[in-house]
């Protein structure tokens, strides 16, 4: 009975722990990763107790008194040294068992999924689905399994969403997945978790988690950029090639690359000295073939990858009006 | 051993430093190790330091990394870029040239002789050729820092440590050089255990520290080779583009993984074993008291250091490795767990009825306890695969290595310090002073390195130079932290200097130990004993 009052407490204990310290539950999945975590925090926390209790306990209680102390000689006890290598072992295997239920979980793909493609490339992502929207972030409806299926352009990069308890490595030369069911509308973090490089702590993006209406209604306005005006289109190709996690629009501040915002028709300022001014074809050359003139101050070979043949001339053309417009 | 101390010892018989260069004396090459090692972890303490500056606040104010000096970097390195340097050679200056050297190096080439009642290790010569490596590697590694440092992290994964544009090569072959010395090492120590016991010391009357010291130099022999053939793939994976690691190639990058982590994993337990040598000992000695469990804890040493060739894998749950693998590994990793449970209830248990005295060895040993048990406990929730998806490269994980490696080994050496300074130096040092630098670095520790679970908890990856803002408040009180460890260690620093420049002359045995090299003179002479000793008892006979 006093045992049972104790199991409660622990239990109350161990959700109080999973809802204080982890990001919010977004997923079934998260539910019972932080179940598991808890009874783990739990089994952890009495353990130290009773070590480090018991090491503090004997070392109050047998401090030394006198220099000629006299000590108890007992070179070991058989009885007790099964039962603190048995007792482990059966804690240590039961964890195991439950971890790995929930990881065949998390492993097995469901099937019927919404599939979508995600690219990890120095310091981005991309995101594919398949009436060709691309984007940045990824969109996703409530209450559908979605399967993400992770590339990588060219270094290895992780997939995390925390809130999801979920990450994947996406390998260069070969498919990785990873699924999910959301539960809760909102928008979630996503972070690169495989070190890349010098932005890999900028490799950020957001998972959006939607109604299935709000969902239809996004993908049909995405695929159907030809209406907007010239600019914002423009502004959309910024954002889902990942202009923007190089180059800030709205502050001076430099990121990866030069600040865009106040440039266009202003003095070069290039590392072999080209003079001219800040133009069409300038930028059309920046981004085709980043490495002809170099701004000053940044390093050689530039880090910024060349857009030959990924960007028609017409998405060229929305994206120029765009950095005109950024005066 | 009624005989009159002649004032001779191994410090002063032969004069000179040349003489100190050239010596074949284990204890002057200790010595040797001991300088060398102290400097680069000065040196991984500073970066360390300013790693956490930077991440005192989000970097939209600026950058603590632009104040680093102009000769030191390169032109066009951002903050981000140099942050990531700076990551780069704390991990691996303190994995490769400070903590896995350290102890078996320093304490190892000290103590394993005498308490063996050697004269000198197997091959003295070998011994020296050691250090001469150790160190032509570590000036090797050392010196990428004035060309191209490199930003790969001290795991050096693929493809990234292939397309990176600095000197991975140079420090590939300085890691693969010091391996070299690492194995020489064990080498030596692995035939001076054999060959070399005293009349009447059996494998079964060593002390622990050998015990441990010989599970260790086992797996230098087996698994270093491992890392130096892996390093040279990459480098010749850069230099020749051999195809066996780059995707672009035709190459795995993830195979990298796996034979980095075949080292790496053992590795570990070459860092930790020793430190729980160090323990045993310690244990012992303050509380006045035989040690519990003595087989329990030498085969546990050998056991940890037999499964732990069989867990790299779970370091790779969410590579792409097959689910089947992620449980098998996961399964294996649970075993280890069990051998390290069992250290832990017998030093509690040798505590039991013991006489303990608080000096600062024996806060430093109970300080590793308190600081592995966490460690441990959070390795095992780590081991669960589903839960370790969460956790994977978050600072979780830096908590829980540095809670084992810094927790544990670095307590160890702390506690063994202040345990042997009297014997290597034969002077005493000021308790008081090595009692100060245990409060703050205990103290330091648990502040720097406690929020850093949470942080792991909440979702921050690891190896991030900048965060969002909800992360700030667990990064300041983190940093804050290192201040405090910092403090401790320059109390541990000036508390030594005092000690080495004004101590009282050391007696023979001060803490009342057991073990042989208690025998010895402080400092021992040049052979270590007077009379060759001769064994009738185990080592903690404390009666
Ligand atoms: C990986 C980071 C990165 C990405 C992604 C990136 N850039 Fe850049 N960009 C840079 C860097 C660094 C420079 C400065 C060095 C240089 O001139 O190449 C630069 C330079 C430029 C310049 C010249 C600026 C100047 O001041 O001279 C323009 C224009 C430009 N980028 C536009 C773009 C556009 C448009 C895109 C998206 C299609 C883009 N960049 C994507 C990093 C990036
Ligand atoms: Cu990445």
């Amino acid at each position: 009975m006093n045992w049972l009052i104790v199991m409660n407490k622990l239990l109350l204990a161990k959700s109080a722990v999973a809802g204080t310290f982890m990001p919010v539950q977004a997923t079934e999945i998260s539910k019972q990763v932080d179940n598991l975590y808890g009874f783990l925090v739990v089994v952890s926390f009495v353990s130290c107790a009773i070590l480090i209790g018991g090491m503090i306990y004997f070392a109050v209680k047998y401090k030394r008194k006198t220099q000629n102390d006299k000590t108890a000689y007992i070179t070991h006890d058989t009885r007790l040294e099964v039962l603190w290598s048995v007792i482990p072992l059966i804690v240590f295997l039961l964890v195991f068992a439950w971890g790995w239920i929930i990881y065949h979980d998390m492993r097995t793909m469901p099937t019927n999924a919404l599939e979508i493609q995600v690219t990890g490339k120095q310091w981005a992502w991309s995101v594919d689905y398949k009436n060709g929207v691309k984007a940045s972030e990824v969109v996703v409806p409530v209450n559908r399994d979605v399967k993400l299926i992770l590339a990588s352009d060219d270094v290895i990069h992780s997939f995390y969403v925390p809130s999801f308890r979920i990450k994947q490595d996406a390998v260069p030369g070969r498919y990785t997945a990873l699924w999910f069911r959301a539960e809760k509308l909102g928008e979630f973090h996503v972070f690169c978790t495989e070190y890349c490089g010098t932005s890999h702590s900028r490799m950020l993006t957001k998972l959006r988690v939607v109604s299935q209406a709000d969902f239809d209604k996004w993908l049909t306005e995405e695929s159907d950029v030809s209406g907007l005006p010239l600019a914002q289109r423009g502004a959309k190709i910024f954002q889902t090639r990942a202009c923007a996690s190089c180059h800030s629009v709205d502050s001076p501040v430099v990121k990866v690359g030069p600040s865009l915002k106040a440039r266009w028709g202003t003095p070069l300022n290039v590392e072999d000295g080209t003079t001219g001014v800040f133009d069409e074809n300038y930028v059309r050359e920046s981004v085709m073939l980043p490495q002809q003139k170099i701004a000053k101050g940044f390093p050689k070979p530039s880090p910024m990858p060349s857009f030959q043949g990924q960007l028609s001339e017409a998405e060229m053309i929305a994206l120029i009006e765009y950095i005109k417009g950024l005066n | 051993m009624g005989h009159v101390s002649t004032g001779k010892s191994y410090i002063n018989e032969e004069p000179g430093l040349k003489s100190w260069f050239t010596s074949l004396d284990h204890k002057r090459i200790a010595i040797l190790y001991f300088v060398a090692v102290m400097t680069f972890f000065l040196i991984g303490g500073i970066m360390a330091l300013l790693l956490r500056l930077e991440l005192f606040s989000p970097n939209t104010a600026g950058s603590v990394m632009e104040h680093i000096p102009n000769f030191l970097r390169k032109a066009g390195d951002t903050p981000a870029d140099l942050y990531n340097q700076v990551m780069t050679y704390h991990g691996a200056m303190m994995v490769f040239m400070v903590i896995v050297p350290g102890i078996p190096a320093i304490f190892g080439n000290f103590f394993l002789p005498l308490q063996i009642g050697a004269k000198d290790v197997a091959f003295p010569r070998l011994n020296l050729l050691s250090w001469y490596v150790f160190m032509a590697g570590a000036a090797l590694a050392v010196s990428t820092f004035f060309f191209s440092k490199i930003d790969t992290g001290w795991t050096f994964y693929t493809p990234y440590s292939i397309r990176s544009g600095t000197s991975v090569v140079m420090m590939v072959v300085a890691a693969f050089i010091m391996g070299m010395s690492s194995i020489l090492t064990g080498l030596n120590f692995i035939v001076t255990v054999h060959k070399l016991r005293a009349p009447g010391m059996t494998m079964w009357r060593m002390p622990l520290f050998c015990w441990a010291i010989y599970s260790t130099a086992i797996i230098q022999v087996l698994a270093t080779p491992i890392l130096a053939i892996t390093l040279l793939l990459l480098a010749m994976e850069r230099t020749f583009g051999v195809g066996i690691f780059d995707p672009k190639l035709g190459g795995d990058p993830v195979l990298f993984q796996h034979f980095f982590w075949f080292y790496s994993h053992p590795a570990v337990y070459i860092m930790i074993l020793p430190a729980m040598g160090i323990i045993s000992e310690l244990i012992t000695t303050y509380s006045k008291k035989t040690i519990f469990g003595y087989t329990a804890i030498a085969y546990s040493s050998i056991g940890i250091a037999a499964v732990s060739f069989f867990v790299w894998g779970h370091h790779l749950f969410v590579s792409g490795q097959s689910e089947v693998a992620g449980i098998v590994f996961s399964f294996l990793t649970m075993l280890v767990g069990v051998p390290t449970a069992i250290k832990m209830f017998n030093w509690l248990a040798t505590l039991y009825k013991g006489s303990i005295e608080f000096r600062a060895p024996l806060l430093y040993a109970l300080g590793f306890l308190f600081l592995f048990a966490i460690g441990g406990m959070t390795g095992v929730i780590l081991a669960v695969t589903a839960v370790d998806v969460h956790f994977h490269d978050t600072y979780f994980v830096v908590a829980h290595f540095h809670y084992v490696m810094v927790g544990g080994t670095l307590m160890a050496i702390m506690g063994g310090l202040f345990h042997w300074f009297p014997k290597i130096f034969g002077k005493m040092h000021s308790e008081t002073g090595a009692i100060m630098s245990w409060v703050f670095i205990f103290i330091g520790f648990n502040v720097t390195f406690f929020p850093q679970f949470i942080l792991g908890a909440k979702g921050m990856p690891r190896r991030y130079f900048d965060y969002i803002p909800e992360y700030e408040q667990l990064n300041k009180i983190s940093t804050v932290g290192s201040w405090l460890i910092a403090t401790g260690f320059i109390i541990a620093l000036i508390t030594v200097i005092k000690g080495l420049t004004s101590g009282a002359k050391a007696p023979k045995n001060p803490w009342g130990s057991k073990t042989l090299e208690w025998h010895a003179e402080s400092p021992p002479i040049m052979h270590n004993f007077e009379q060759d000793p001769i064994v009738t008892a185990g080592p903690y006979e404390y009666k």
